[in-house]
């Protein structure tokens, strides 16, 4: 296990290289390469020295950053006056998790860490614009949502979604940034 | 009616915005008490009013 591990660590890199090129964006470079890297850390029976490490790894990098594409033009046009549906894929059709969300371990550890922090700043900054503003202004200025509905002339329903996605969002984000690095 | 998981995770993210009703709060508190993953998505979501409202008054 060590062993794959460090085998892997090897290869960020290469991989790291291989993503910038595909997604201008560096933090989601960055991300495409630590979620093939999870991912791959969680299969590695898939792997089973089937083929070259690299080959195996590249194949997964490369649909982490398909998936990061199709994020990203996704959040570009969105209205953002329906649902939260983009979150769907966490539960099943009668409504329950496909996977729980896995514990943390020691939270408060976090809020005494610079570079928690700066990951949190990143993951905000990856909320659609209105989503993010929504949020901020609610959670970091502390406006009751009825005073952020009023400023921003919308409905307190529409309110509560963009507020619901900025938490699952927000939530699932610092779960592959931090929470799930180790 | 028991409620869902997905109807669980919005109306815990609600009950940060607005003073949930009683049959809400009722259902909430049924549904929490039996699943595991939804009150850990409770405290996550807690945990991050905290850390967003510590945001700039501390480490960065």
């Amino acid at each position: 296990m060590e062993d794959f591990r460090s085998r892997l660590e090897e290869e960020r890199a290469y991989l790291l290289r291989y993503a910038r090129l595909q997604l201008r964006e560096p933090q989601a470079a960055e991300d495409a390469v630590q979620e093939t890297l999870l991912a791959a850390l969680a299969g590695e029976a898939g792997f089973g020295g089937r083929s070259n490490l690299r080959t195996w790894l590249t194949g997964i990098l490369k649909h982490k950053i398909v998936d990061a594409i199709r994020r990203s033009s996704r959040e570009a046009p969105l209205p953002s006056e329906d649902g939260a549906e983009e979150f769907d894929a966490l539960f099943d059709e009668r409504g329950h998790w496909r996977e729980f969300p896995p514990a943390w371990s020691d939270p408060d550890a976090a809020l005494t860490e610079k570079q928690f922090f700066a990951k949190l700043e990143e993951c905000l900054r990856r909320l659609p614009e209105k989503t993010a503003r929504v949020f901020l202004m609610r959670e970091h200025m502390g406006f009751e949502t009825g005073e952020i509905c009023k400023e921003l002339a919308i409905t307190s329903t529409h309110c509560w979604v963009l507020l619901y996605r900025a938490r699952m969002a927000l939530r699932e984000c610092l779960e592959v940034n931090w929470f799930g690095r180790k | 009616m028991m409620l869902s998981c997905k109807e669980v995770t919005r109306l815990v993210s609600q009950g940060l915005d607005r003073r949930l009703g009683f049959a809400e709060r009722v259902r909430l508190r049924v549904h929490l008490a039996i699943c595991d993953g939804c009150t850990t998505f409770a405290r996550q979501t807690r945990f991050i009013r905290e850390a967003v409202r510590t945001l700039g008054s501390r480490a960065s």
